[in-house]
């Protein structure tokens, strides 16, 4: 009886174990990607809003502060998105006639809320909260990214948990002054550009982090990664 | 999937439902030594189907699929599992919306509750509230603990209350015949024939009422008297207490409330009073000043009770006498005659006998430091004999104090409502309001209400009502009520303080107060309820700064210094009537129900499925017989029997209730309603056609008969019964003052616990530590069962902190219940008269905690603050760790039970609690959204959270303040003192779980001359 199968054969059969091996690896490692991919995440992904709001324009260029918005970021959970009457305080002396504004004038007349798209949306089994993070010295810019270089808002991170845990296991990579928390510009500290708390320069996030560890009576590493921290 | 008919015959017979003969359970008794305290008759007799079920963590149905699926529906499911198995981390959220205010108010902080003061009313009686809103929305009621008559904490129907705001059954509308009206079309068509009314003085008007307590709804109802001089304005309620106020107008000669002050009294004796259950007026202060005294480490004192129907009152006393209704009276005569009052002959037999002699010496040894109560059950002559004891004994003015009605215009409202159906028979009737109640359903069945209505073709009747009820079915005209959270009002609490009545949000479907539409009928078009309410107190207001009074008024809740003074009165009768004859016949005794009284509360789902507090029934209301009597008439619980009295037949179920009284029956109004909602329609039985109006609450010479049916009960007494081995010591533990004296340690000794090291896993130290357990929290909870009373307060009030899912009789049935807490009952003794403890079992957070090691995904895991962290996002069900839990207070989503599409549902949930889907364990968490709460606002203050400062849910609405939490690394707080006490032990401390909820032992104080 004839061979069935050629000689070249054993070659292929050899090499579809490495390709199955790879294979398997591909679609792992492709389920992987796909599941931080800003798909899944929203990750820099631009909304659409009812009113184009450029945080580039309001914080950077006019300097507003975040908390002329979101006034309940140090004493909420939430750092709660401001009603239109807040938008008016200015709209109704400058631009009073933009028709960008349009909607925001018509819901100041009606009273009829505009609905926003949420950029930065957590699960709802996470509780998070505002106010303790900032009093820990979180700041804006760490989780939320460079909002004042966002024309459009857009999440800067995934907000996954490993996102989260990356923190609440370490939190001395991250932590900033309390008086810098608002500060879009804060930069972690170099020798170049030492930062100072209590008199003391730091040129060096890991020791700043550690003073600050200690100096805002942080919490144990195993404390917060407790699952009831987050979950409830 | 279909079942076949034998496996389900199986399943039923092992289903903890199944009921034994009570030969059965004798026969049983003989052959084994049974448990020392028992939670039903079948765990008495130690039958075996009952040691199967004790054995498995859900009863053996629970975690079967039984409901018929179709194989093209069974193969879609499974299909759809397959392929989201691997895949449900991987969901992409969905892009949600945000709506900001347009204009915020200023108080408001998004993501923080906001507290108002407000009261609810019922039966008359306002009792005074703190409503939490968030972002508008009230989501869970709380007592007013700065109230004058010290109502911290709160009961089953102000917590339940809420789910009644959002019943997406309440009516939405006006209706003319059942078709949808506008209020403009109603108004219009009650303007003519009220100005005829009045053209003839309103000979033809008439309103029917519920009792009324708001002074601004008795003002504007004289107010509409005097518009319409001859119209006629009667007040009914099925839980009237004709009796109560007969009583002190035979009496005293004139209608007083009595007020009780149980801090003085060593010695009270109830006369089938229920005073410690919620349905008696002012039960919280009672509660309250009543386990103050209970203290065995103080001067305790002692309580007799005299009953009928076993009740919480009836559990916690010392010494409890089961008597029929009408040898209650026998006895009050024969102990009015014993300290020289004259209320005729009464002989009592032997036991009887020796009880009384001893209350009666009881009684005259703490002359004015002792109370006799009087259940409403009893007749007038009952209630004016207690007050001629009381005055006898010393007590009047000092635990006994007399102040005016709380109700307006109290009257007796049988007459009154009879009056009402002789007129409209007689045709005099033109007009006719009925502003609340349900008269239709819950009218003396004598009176016949409901033909009086249908018959009499009055020209104009309305109703005016929460729900499109029976009532409402009769009437042509209907129009929607609005609930207290939404509408302006007052009332006076039980000891007469008055609060205003502040809605948290604007009616959900434009419903009208009562004094909205009482208004319209004045002609007063467009005035709002706030403008009314606040009009008549600017009117009381004669002197001072009416603003600042108001104000102090709506943010406190109350207006102080408004409580009724003690009156004066004396006992001017001298002839209290005489004994009924000697009556052998089977005596029926009507109750209303624990949970949803006269049956208004019927479609409250949260109440439904609340366990009552002795037989631990949900959904129903069976008539309850005493064991004896099952016995002779080879009855069991789950059989049909017809009961008939006076001509008229009801069909009831059968409930053998260890402790009831011998030769009576006891129906529990409220049930078998037509017209109630998706949750009330057709649970239970209508006993409301044997009650007359001259027995409203006990009738003589019921027939009782055997149909031969039976009927599926939802009782969970027999459920999530602790398994421990015949013999082991009872998790439930009590003793004597006496034996407490001599061995205050009796309970902890009972079992040796292991030593702390004495375990295979790492041990952990909870103790403050930078590493591990930062701010050296570590949460405990004592639980003090001298205290509990069983009122269940604690399940409503986790049911609506935590988002619990009411699953439904059938669910119930099968164990799927989901309190977190539940208040087991345990009796101990003679089935005739046994003692009844209460024993409240949330998560025992053991630090050692079974349930944690056998997880497979990690899902439940443990804080570094000792908390056992339940993680519903993890959990895959597989339900490991409710098998493994010894205490089975773990409870599992076994289908999905909650309601994520009704939009009013979703508005009362709190927004700070996870809601589980199908599929989830969860269990109680120690409330801990409120830990973390206390805890981030402390850390941003760089303070210690302070002892006290969280409270759980169940702490928060507990009468009796019977359950501590806080910090037990804090030697001062609270909760530690009550851990170091002698009588603190552990449940089931030798399993080595070092649980972190203990229980302080029960004490009774025993009068030694009646014991053994």
């Amino acid at each position: 009886m004839a061979q069935i199968f050629h000689r070249s054969a054993n070659a292929l059969s050899k090499s579809s174990l490495v390709i199955v091996v790879l294979l398997a690896g591909a679609v792992f490692g492709g389920l992987f990607l796909f599941q931080r991919s800003p798909y899944i995440t929203y990750a820099g992904v631009r909304r659409t809003q009812p009113v184009p709001f450029s945080h580039q324009h309001h914080v950077a260029g006019l300097g507003l502060d975040c908390r002329y918005c979101h006034t309940a970021v140090e004493v909420s959970a939430v750092a709660g998105i401001p009603p239109v009457k807040t938008c008016m305080n200015c709209h109704s002396q400058i631009w009073t006639n933009a028709p960008m504004l349009e909607p925001v004038r018509d819901s100041f007349r009606t009273g009829k809320p505009l609905i926003w798209s949420r950029a930065n949306d957590l699960p709802d089994f996470v509780y998070f909260n505002h106010s303790i993070h900032l009093n820990k010295g979180v700041g804006c810019n760490t989780c939320h990214g460079p909002v004042d270089q966002m024309p459009l808002m857009y999440n800067e991170s995934s907000l996954q948990m490993e996102w989260c845990l990356n923190c609440h296991r370490n939190p001395e990579q991250f932590l900033q002054p309390r008086d810098q928390v608002f500060n879009m510009r804060y930069r972690q500290p170099t020798s170049a550009k030492p930062v100072t708390v209590d008199g003391t320069a730091y040129t060096d996030q890991a020791e700043l982090g550690r003073a600050l560890v200690t100096k805002y009576h942080l919490r144990s590493e195993r404390d917060i990664t407790s699952c009831s921290t987050c979950h409830r | 999937m279909m079942m076949d008919p034998e496996t389900k015959k199986q399943r039923e017979d092992v289903c903890p439902g199944k009921k034994l003969e009570l030969a059965t359970v004798q026969a049983e008794l003989a052959k084994v030594q049974g448990p020392e305290y028992w939670r039903s008759l079948e765990e008495l007799a130690g039958s075996s189907e009952f040691r199967e079920m004790m054995h498995r963590e859900f009863p053996k149905g629970a975690s079967e699929w039984v409901d018929a699926v179709s194989r093209r529906g069974f193969l879609r499911l499974m299909g759809a599992s397959m392929a989201l198995a691997g895949m449900t981390a991987c969901t992409r959220q969905p892009v949600e919306p945000i709506v900001p205010y347009a204009k915020q108010p200023e108080e408001i902080i998004p993501g923080r509750p906001l507290f108002f003061a407000t009261a609810m009313t019922l039966g008359g009686c306002a009792q005074p509230l703190l409503v939490e809103s968030h972002m508008g929305r009230p989501t869970k009621a709380e007592g007013n603990p700065e109230h004058p008559a010290g109502l911290a904490g709160s009961d089953i129907f102000a917590q339940a209350s809420l789910l009644d705001m959002y019943d997406p059954d309440r009516a939405q509308h006006p209706a003319l015949l059942g078709d949808t009206r506008s209020w403009k079309a109603f108004s219009d068509a009650i303007r003519g024939p009220l100005a005829s009314q009045k053209a003839v003085g309103g000979e033809g008007l008439r309103l029917l009422t519920p009792p009324v307590s708001s002074p601004t709804l008795a003002d504007q109802l004289r107010a509409l008297l005097q518009m319409f001089p001859k119209a006629k304005w009667h007040q009914y309620s099925p839980l009237h207490r004709d009796a109560v106020l007969g009583g002190a107008q035979m009496a005293f000669g004139q209608p007083v409330e009595t007020q009780y002050r149980l801090e003085g009294a060593d010695v009270v004796l109830s006369l089938d009073a229920d005073f410690l259950a919620p349905t008696f007026p002012g039960a919280l202060r009672l509660t309250r000043d009543f386990v103050a005294r209970r203290n065995p480490d103080a001067a305790m004192n002692r309580l007799y009770v005299v009953e009928t129907a076993p009740s919480p009152t009836g559990a916690k006393a010392d010494h409890r006498l089961p008597l029929r209704a009408a040898e209650v009276e026998k006895f009050a005569r024969a102990l009015a005659s014993a300290l020289g009052i004259s209320a005729g002959a009464s002989t009592l037999s032997g036991e009887e006998a020796k009880w009384l002699a001893t209350v009666v010496q009881e009684l005259q040894a703490h002359h004015g430091a002792s109370v006799v109560i009087c259940g409403e059950h009893q007749p007038a002559a009952v209630h004016a004999l207690a007050h001629a004891i009381n005055e006898r004994l010393g007590n009047a003015g000092r635990t006994v104090i007399y102040t005016e009605t709380v109700h307006a215009s109290p009257v007796d409202q049988t007459n009154s409502l009879r009056e009402l159906v002789a007129d409209m028979r007689a045709g005099k009737v033109e007009m006719l309001f009925i502003l609340g109640g349900n008269p239709v359903y819950d009218a003396p069945a004598d009176l016949d209400f409901a033909s009086a209505l249908k018959d009499s073709k009055i020209p104009v009747t309305v109703y005016h009502g929460l729900y499109e009820n029976e009532t409402a079915q009769l009437c042509p005209w209907f129009t929607h009520d609005a609930h207290y959270l939404e509408a302006w009002s007052d009332g006076r609490a039980c000891d007469g303080t008055i609060s205003v009545v502040q809605p948290l949000i604007a009616p959900l479907y434009e419903g009208r107060s009562v004094h909205e539409l009482l208004a319209m009928m004045m002609g007063q078009g467009g005035v709002t309820g706030y403008e009314i309410v606040r009009d008549y107190w600017q009117k009381q207001n004669k002197a001072g700064d009416f603003e600042a009074a108001w104000r102090r008024a709506l943010h406190d809740g109350f207006m102080a210094g408004t409580a009724y003074a003690p009156q004066a009165v004396t006992v001017k009768a001298a002839n209290f009537g005489a004994a009924a004859a000697d009556d052998s016949g089977l005596e029926l005794n009507f109750r209303r129900d624990p949970c949803v009284l006269d049956g208004s509360l019927a479609n409250n789902g949260w109440l439904q499925e609340l366990p009552k507090p002795m037989s631990k029934m949900t959904w129903d209301n069976p008539a309850w017989i005493g064991p004896g009597m099952a016995q002779r008439l080879g009855l069991k619980s789950e059989d049909v029997v017809e009961l008939e009295l006076n001509g008229k037949k009801v069909r009831n179920a059968v409930w053998v209730q260890a402790g009831h009284a011998d030769n009576a029956v006891t129906v529990f109004l409220g049930y078998g309603r037509r017209r109630a909602g998706r949750a009330g329609s057709g649970a239970g039985f209508d006993v409301y056609p044997l009650r007359t109006s001259d027995a409203p609450w006990r009738a003589s010479g019921v027939k009782l008969s055997k149909t031969g049916d039976t009927y599926k009960l939802a009782s969970t007494q027999g459920y999530q019964t602790i398994d421990t081995e015949v013999g082991a010591k009872p998790v439930m533990r009590a003793g004597s003052l006496e034996e407490y004296k001599q061995h205050p340690e009796f309970a902890q000794e009972m079992v040796e616990a292991p030593t702390p090291g004495l375990t295979l896993y790492p041990n952990v130290n909870y103790g403050k530590d930078p590493n591990f357990n930062a701010l050296g929290y570590a949460w405990g909870m004592a639980i003090d069962q001298n205290s509990c009373v069983g009122c269940n307060a604690c399940m409503v009030a986790c049911v609506s902190e935590n988002n619990i899912a009411v699953v439904g009789k059938e669910q119930v049935v099968r164990g799927r219940h989901m309190h977190w807490i539940r208040v087991d009952a345990y009796y101990q003794g003679d089935r005739a008269n046994p003692s009844a403890y209460f024993q409240p079992v949330p998560c025992m957070q053991c630090e050692n905690a079974p349930c944690e090691l056998v997880c497979p995904v990690g899902a439940t895991t443990h804080s570094t603050e000792g908390l056992n962290d339940m993680v519903y996002n993890r959990c895959i069900g597989t339900r490991y760790c409710s098998n493994n839990c010894p205490y089975k207070v773990r409870r599992f989503n076994f289908l999905l039970f909650q309601d994520f599409e009704t939009p009013q549902l979703k508005m009362m949930r709190n927004p700070d609690v996870s809601v589980r889907s199908r599929g989830v364990m969860e269990k109680c968490t120690y409330c801990v959204q409120r830990i973390n709460q206390a805890r981030i606002e402390s850390e941003k203050d760089d303070r210690e959270i302070r002892d006290g400062e969280i409270q759980t849910a169940c702490q928060q609405a507990c009468p009796a303040g019977a359950i501590i939490f806080g910090n037990v690394n804090d030697k001062n707080s609270k909760v530690a003192k009550l851990k170091a006490q002698a009588r603190n032990y552990s449940m089931l401390a030798d399993l080595n779980t070092r649980p972190r909820t203990t229980y302080l032992a029960e004490v009774r104080n025993p009068n030694p001359e009646l014991a053994g």
